[in-house]
């Protein structure tokens, strides 16, 4: 394990320094079979722009989706396309990837890209925008182009297990916490519980009623489960900067976690890019099946729900609305799953314009909102969302991420908006039909 | 050279020569693609449904997502009217459905030349706009360049030949020997040939390349279950 980590941290810091040539070289490995396919079906006609909210509130024509990944095809077209031989040869090639152009998009490939995933839903080719981005980013972080907060996120979580720093020590006294709010005891490092608890910093440090709100499910569930203490984390900065050995050394983290505790099941959180990086490429970034299954909590939630085994009593009486998380609802494949659960807790549930798989991002997926120098783009972006929420009416918005909860918070208080947002999950344990010894007491 | 040695010329090695490269040309484009590999899934599968999967990429991407309609309405509009336009005049007019069955055997009733003269028009008009738009958009302006508008060129350029051709008998004009005016029907058959050869090279191979993209990608999105 230790040794997974020292070599991705090894790569990791060898590939600080840009080299253009390096990145023509990860650009080009980057471009099989699949992505090569797409690469080349692009028409030029421009629908992902209009799919794109940097885009659309900016109308930067440079931030059109296929154009980001223009070095990515220049590589591509020069080294690895069909009769590149032959356009070298004539001189007709593109010219070398250099510095100058990689720097530059840098941004384009990391700042205004959340890999949400819209223009890949609108482009009549087919060609799945979001995952070449995904695929260009390898090269970028390879080569020494990624955002300098993205590399030291990558670092931390090398360090400590998270990108922000989160120990067990922090996580310990929170689980302590929840267990006085709840009065129930959180398991931890129990070995042959079914299902493992895995949790985004972000929840152990902004919204850690989530423990607890696990705690009161899972007991009126009946669900065996535990957290570990180590391997606990379930963001992945590898997969948002682009590096796989660095998503490979800290999914290993969770997989280990896993194999140690003999769980059947490990829980993504309300994360979308968890989700994400454990579920759909986890397996392939350590090159074997998962002898677990991965289930993100929206879907046990409902599991749950429909087997009665999660019972609610009463519900929200406000206006409320859900933004869908992107790498859960569009590119996770949970689709009405969460909307199903809102309905199931709310007496108003209202639907934003173009719910469900076409709903504009919040603005800081993909490592958008740990870049800095991004932050006055993401507050821009943010506008499409806000006009949705607005459409809507809603009194408050759900979400089932963390991340999309920090940056909806931090949005909605720069727009000067009042609107709370509520975690999915905490909602749901809000509305948990009571415990039998707690009714009989009422 | 005459006209009718030109039109020789144009029927003959020049013919052999453009539907060569076109097909060597493109089953090397998707060879070489093809051959470049492949990484096996290794996570669980949401659906194994692929081939469904890839079918709804198919077709499900020839009409636009309802939530995207109105922003794409012309272009949309636009593209289908050229597309379908193209269409009908390749193989729906009497003299090239003469001309694929005098190559491959092959022939299918065709529609009156009346239509075809009328489908022209609107082909013609949608093609013009679709360039007037890559010039003045901002984004398509950025995103073009030499290969799209020389694949925009040799669409364009056998329609216009095309117009002048008729101006003979149609049937007359397809038929072997020597039509009463053979450099324009010579001057088509080569713009048509310049097309076929420039097919397999540039943009204009994503009337094979479109299928394969969004099969893949709708196999592969169908796998996690995600929206198409």
């Amino acid at each position: 394990m230790n040794s997974f980590v020292e070599r991705a941290r090894a790569l990791l810091q060898s590939r600080r320094t840009p080299d253009p040539q390096k990145a023509s070289a990860e650009f080009v490995a980057q471009a099989d079979r699949g992505a090569a396919f797409q690469l080349e079906a692009c028409v030029h006609c421009g629908q992902c722009a209009e799919a794109c909210h940097f885009y659309l509130v900016t109308r930067d024509p440079r931030y059109t989706p296929v154009y980001k990944l223009q070095p990515m095809l220049k590589a591509y077209r020069r080294e690895r396309a069909p009769f590149s031989s032959l356009t070298r040869m004539l001189g007709l090639a593109p010219d070398q990837l250099d510095a100058a152009e990689l720097e530059q998009w840098s941004e384009l490939l990391y700042d205004s890209c959340n890999l949400c995933g819209r223009c890949t839903l609108v482009c009549p080719m087919g060609i799945d925008i979001a995952g070449l981005v995904r695929r260009a980013r390898e090269a970028m972080a390879a080569a020494g182009y990624a955002p300098e907060d993205l590399y030291q996120a990558a670092e931390r979580a090398l360090e400590s297990g998270s990108p922000l720093n989160v120990r067990w020590a922090a996580l310990r006294r929170q689980i302590e916490i929840q267990e006085k709010e709840t009065g129930l005891e959180i398991p931890v490092d129990v070995e042959g519980a079914d299902y493992l608890v895995i949790l985004s910093s972000m929840e152990v440090l902004g919204f850690p009623e989530v423990i607890g709100a696990l705690a009161r499910i899972f007991r009126q569930a009946g669900v065996r489960w535990t957290i570990p203490s180590a391997g606990f984390e379930a963001t992945n900065i590898g997969v948002q900067i682009g590096s796989r050995d660095v998503a490979a050394a800290l999914l290993a983290r969770v997989v280990e976690a896993a194999e140690r505790l003999k769980v059947k099941y490990v829980i993504s959180p309300e994360c979308g890019h968890a989700y994400s990086a454990l579920r759909w490429e986890g397996p392939n970034l350590l090159g074997r099946p998962f002898p677990f299954k991965v289930v993100q909590i929206v879907e046990l939630l409902d599991q749950l729900a429909r087997e009665g085994r999660l019972r609610t009593r009463g519900k929200d009486a406000r206006r409320l609305t859900f933004h869908d998380p992107c790498q859960l609802v569009r590119r996770g494949g949970l689709g009405e799953v969460p909307h199903r659960l809102m309905a199931g807790v709310s007496r108003n549930f209202v639907e934003m314009p173009a719910h469900g798989a076409a709903s504009f991002c919040c603005g800081g997926g993909g490592g958008v909102s740990a870049i800095h120098r991004a932050e006055k783009l993401r507050f821009a972006a943010f506008e499409c969302k806000k006009r949705q929420v607005e459409a809507a009416g809603a009194q408050a918005l759900v979400t089932a991420c963390a991340n999309c909860r920090n940056v909806l918070e931090e949005a909605i208080e720069q727009y000067g908006m009042t609107m709370p947002v509520l975690g999915l999950t905490e909602l749901v344990a809000q509305y948990l039909e009571p415990a039998p010894a707690a009714a009989s007491r009422q | 050279m005459s006209a009718t040695d030109l039109l020789e010329f144009a029927r003959g090695p020049a013919l052999a020569f453009s539907l060569f490269v076109m097909i060597a040309g493109s089953a090397w484009r998707i060879a070489a693609i093809s051959r470049l590999g492949g990484r096996t899934d290794l996570s669980e599968p949401r659906s194994t449904r692929l081939f469904a999967g890839a079918m709804r990429g198919i077709f499900g991407k020839m009409i636009p997502r309802e939530e995207f309609r109105r922003r794409e309405q012309l272009s949309a509009f636009n593209a289908y009217v050229y597309h379908i336009g193209l269409a009908l005049i390749a193989f729906a007019y009497l003299p090239h459905i003469q001309f694929i069955e005098r190559l491959t055997g092959l022939a299918w009733p065709a529609l009156p030349a009346a239509v075809m003269y009328i489908a022209v028009g609107p082909t013609l008009v949608t093609l013009v706009i679709a360039l007037a738009q890559r010039f003045n958009d901002p984004v398509r302006r950025l995103l073009s360049g030499f290969d799209d508008y020389f694949s925009w060129f040799v669409v364009v350029l056998p329609i216009v030949t095309g117009m002048a051709a008729i101006y003979q008998p149609p049937v007359a004009a397809a038929l072997p020997g020597a039509p009463a005016y053979p450099l324009p029907l010579a001057i088509h058959l080569l713009s048509a040939e310049l097309l076929f050869v420039w097919l397999p090279f540039g943009k204009l191979a994503h009337a094979f390349l479109v299928f394969i993209a969004r099969g893949i990608t709708g196999a592969a999105l169908a796998r996690k279950g995600a929206a198409i």
